[in-house]
């Protein structure tokens, strides 16, 4: 179980420009669905945006501390670009 | 993972033009983002084989160390590694994943 600035923090390690939002689904620390916008993303397919995510977290998703993950990623363009609600 | 996972794994991918791990099978997913995945081929009405990872752990593990993504499920067509749910309902919602199925079923 990890706690949502834990999981904004290490993703920031990952991605040191990223801005991140993260949403704990079900308040058990364990499923979270994360919006990541970084440059880094520019030019990465669909898959090379989430392993980059998946990557900073690592151990988390490995020993199951973080169950299910569901993630949007944008570069800066892209999240610029969205209508805002 | 054992070399002979490897090749059970590689032989799956390779020999199936749309290829899905996950834990349930077609009929019975036993988890919702599983679940997703086989709505969303189900309503694109393209053939798949699945292979259930809960009744083979040596498959459950080697397949996280084989695309390096760590969850389930995880969607391959012709032979490459597409990605899990949310990837899947992007490319779906994009009209992508109904192209990428035409192309592979075409070859």
């Amino acid at each position: 179980m990890v706690s949502p600035d834990q999981v904004a923090s290490m993703i920031k390690t990952g991605l040191p420009d990223a801005e991140v939002q993260v949403q704990d689904l079900t308040g058990g620390g364990d499923h979270y669905q994360v919006v990541v916008v970084s440059a880094l993303f520019e030019g990465r397919s669909l898959v090379q945006r989430h392993q980059l995510v998946y990557r900073a977290l690592q151990q988390e998703m490995d020993s199951e501390a973080i169950h299910a993950l569901t993630m949007k990623t944008y570069t800066p363009q892209d999240w610029q670009a969205l209508p805002t609600a | 993972m054992t070399q002979d996972v490897q090749q059970r794994i590689d032989s799956l991918v390779q020999q199936n033009k749309i290829m899905v791990f996950m834990k349930g099978t077609k009929l019975m997913p036993q988890c919702g983002f599983s679940n997703n995945v086989v709505q969303i081929l189900n309503v694109l009405g393209v053939p798949f084989e699945t292979c259930d990872v809960l009744a083979d752990p040596e498959i459950r593990q080697g397949i996280k160390e084989y695309s390096s993504w760590p969850t389930i499920p995880q969607v391959y067509i012709n032979g490459e590694f597409v990605g899990g749910s949310d990837i899947l309902i992007e490319l779906y919602q994009k009209g992508e994943l109904q192209q990428m199925a035409e192309v592979a079923l075409a070859s």
